[in-house]
């Protein structure tokens, strides 16, 4: 086992009850950070974020440093918007980083705005977390009135408002460019990219970094600690730690900050320490590695270390840090359903293949639990799959302006692949079903007798 | 009431000053609106479009789009089930429906009395405390059918009244940020390299 004994870095507060205030942050280091970045030039603070190489902690799993360096130069203002709009299932931990350490946050922002020149950021907190933005607005309030935020912070010539801004209820609005557009009031619907790349074309079409809560959170520690220090710890292209929630069927469930790149999900799932094994001596049946989005994991990928590299040549992603694990008495079929009906209830709208595309595969699959499913379904639903994404391919390819429809293939092909007889059983079909899949993409079961062929 | 009172209506104007664009400030506001009386009123959507500068028919395409704005009347208490795939695993339908049976409406509706909604909501990133549920969007972690019923007679009893406010209300502390200590707003056509950054390019000899 890889449970390594590196120490946190962003949750070194959780344990105290009064983590949250500016007081204890003071007295715990808080706002060390900053005043290291003021001591540097912007371009050094860059420099020592690329050293580290942080990847984003949002889903896509961007290098920060080289995303910071997309701003066109000499264009100007820059924004910074923070990304706190966590709502992909599964994924628990921005809300905890924003409830029990919003200054650590606040600090992460005053040092991303300093290295970009980003004069203004926008906080964007999800609209049903009432408590994270009650914590965030008092931890504002507080580093206002000391100085930490506003005009001249510490007495420099670095100046920034941070404006605490509320969501209403839209997974969409994740997404990077749905959130800008939500951030100018209106309707979280994805822009395209090209051009509406926000380092270049953000909000109010002003070169805009959008960064993770998580992402930033780790900001502190990297200006105070060193980014090599920060770069020690991890493997290959997934450095310093990180945090995963894992919930379903294990005996402990938690949010656990885990050194990234070495721990495995072996480790995650059944170290006493992290989740303690299956519940009630249960049989592992399945887990979902990184987010509603991520094809599922079986088994076999335990062994496969908590690293972007690695999880992706396996074919799936660690996402946004969310596993869920289900147990041998979890319904593939119904399992499969609750995470598209998701999707269908998410789509914006915008693009056809994921607004008609997602409600069917949603009412097919609806069929199929109540027990009214027809031999054909499976075979319909694979077609309604490769419309939406042609191939049914892992990365999806996409016929959309955003990844949401395309993910809402990877659940569906990887319960019919995978546990293709419970889907002929629940459909009251005999025999083969055709199944029109990137086999290579999804992992069979390994006594599946049938070949899985290509389209 | 309906158009903003003029508590409101000075909070309202704070808003507005925070962002380089007036439109920036429609969710917060439309939130504001439906903190003074439960739900999005249309007088309420009429006073925010000109608050901003915008027709009444923007701020409704804006205000359609999200689930938390309510453009009718819902409980004081709005009960929300999490069933997504983690708390689906561990008994969030079974819990919903229990909410169903006991408060005596479908998902989606609303007691009566005017005391509760019921929804049956998507992720809300408490997956390792499921099932969970929220109250005006406060927690309340694994929670077994008992607790759920003693919850229900609480809130009934109004024992949590002061722990969770009405619905409309989100969060009970607002930023402010004070006139001596802010930078100002961004504004594009307007805002300059920013000082620091000019600054260290200077002082690098141009480099950066």
């Amino acid at each position: 086992m890889a449970v390594t004994d590196a120490a946190p870095i962003i949750t070194t507060r959780f344990g105290l009850d009064d983590g949250h205030t500016l007081e204890r942050y003071l007295a715990t280091g808080g706002y060390e950070g900053l005043k290291a970045a003021l001591a540097k030039s912007p371009t050094a603070v860059h420099e020592e974020v690329k050293a580290a190489s942080l990847l984003g902690r949002g889903g896509a799993g961007f290098p920060a440093g080289v995303k910071w360096g997309f701003c066109p130069p000499g264009v100007w203002p820059r924004y910074l918007v923070v990304n706190g709009d966590e709502s992909e299932p599964g994924t628990y931990k921005d809300r905890l980083l924003m409830e029990r350490d919003p200054h650590q946050l606040i600090e992460g922002v005053l040092i991303a705005c300093y290295a970009i020149g980003a004069a203004q950021a926008f906080l964007y907190v999800r609209g049903e977390m009432a408590l994270a933005q009650e914590r965030i607005a008092q931890a504002l309030n507080d580093a206002y009135e000391a100085g930490y935020v506003g005009r001249n912070i510490l007495g420099s010539d670095f100046s920034v408002d941070i404006v605490l801004h509320w969501g209403a209820g839209a997974y969409i609005v994740g997404e990077e460019t749905a959130l800008i557009e939500s951030l100018e009031g209106n309707r979280g619907m994805p822009r395209l990219k090209p051009p509406y790349f926000p380092a270049a074309k953000g909000l109010y079409m002003q070169p805009t970094i959008v960064n993770n809560v998580e992402t930033l959170s780790n900001l502190p520690w990297i200006l105070s600690h060193g980014g090599t220090s920060f770069a020690e710890l991890g493997a290959e292209a997934s450095r310093g730690t990180r945090l995963f929630a894992v919930s379903g069927h294990v005996k402990n469930p938690g949010v656990y900050e885990v050194e990234f790149g070495v721990t495995t999900f072996r480790d995650l799932i059944y170290a006493p320490v992290y989740g303690g094994g299956i519940r009630d001596g249960n049989e592992l049946k399945a887990f979902i590695p990184g987010g509603a989005s991520a094809p599922w994991f079986y088994e076999e990928h335990l062994d496969l270390p908590l690293e972007s590299g690695a999880v992706g040549a396996a074919g799936s992603m660690l996402g946004s840090g969310a596993v869920v694990v289900m147990d041998h008495t979890t319904d593939a079929v119904k399992a499969a359903w609750r995470v598209v009906r998701f999707f269908a209830r998410e789509s914006c709208g915008k693009c056809t293949p994921c607004r008609e595309g997602t409600t069917w595969l949603e009412r097919i699959l609806r069929r199929i639990v109540d027990g009214h499913g027809r031999p054909e379904d499976i075979g319909l639903l694979l077609d309604v799959c490769d419309n939406i994404s042609p191939g049914i391919d892992w990365p999806p390819k996409q016929t959309t302006i955003c990844p949401l429809g395309p993910s809402a293939v990877s659940p569906i092909a990887s319960a019919v692949v995978r546990f293709k007889d419970e889907f002929i059983a629940a459909c009251g079909g005999t025999g083969e079903v055709p199944v029109p899949i990137n086999g290579a993409a999804y992992t069979p079961a390994p006594d599946s007798s049938s070949e899985v062929t290509g389209v | 009431m309906a158009r903003f009172s003029e508590a409101n209506l000075k909070t309202a104007t704070e808003i507005l000053s925070r962002y380089p664009r007036p439109k920036s400030a429609l969710i917060p506001l439309l939130h504001l609106a439906q903190e003074q009386d439960g739900y999005v009123t249309e007088e309420a959507m009429e006073h925010i479009a000109e608050l901003i500068g915008i027709t009444p028919a923007e701020v409704l395409g804006t205000c359609s789009f999200y689930e938390m704005f309510k453009r009718e009347p819902v409980g004081t208490y709005l009960v929300n089930v999490c069933t997504n795939i983690s708390c689906m695993l561990l008994g969030g339908e079974e819990l919903l429906h229990h909410l169903e049976e006991r408060l005596g409406i479908k998902a989606g509706g609303t007691t009566p009395d005017g005391m509760f909604t019921l929804e049956d909501v998507e992720c809300i990133a408490a997956c390792t405390e499921a099932p969970c549920l929220q109250v005006n969007y406060r927690y309340h972690y694994k929670v077994t059918p008992e607790q759920a019923d003693a919850l229900i007679d609480d809130l009934r009893a109004g024992r949590r009244a002061h722990e969770i406010p009405r619905h409309g209300t989100l969060a009970r502390v607002r930023q402010h940020i004070p006139a001596d200590r802010r930078a100002g707003n961004a504004v594009p056509g307007e805002a300059e390299e920013p000082v620091w950054i000019t600054r260290a390019a200077a002082s690098e000899g141009g480099a950066g």
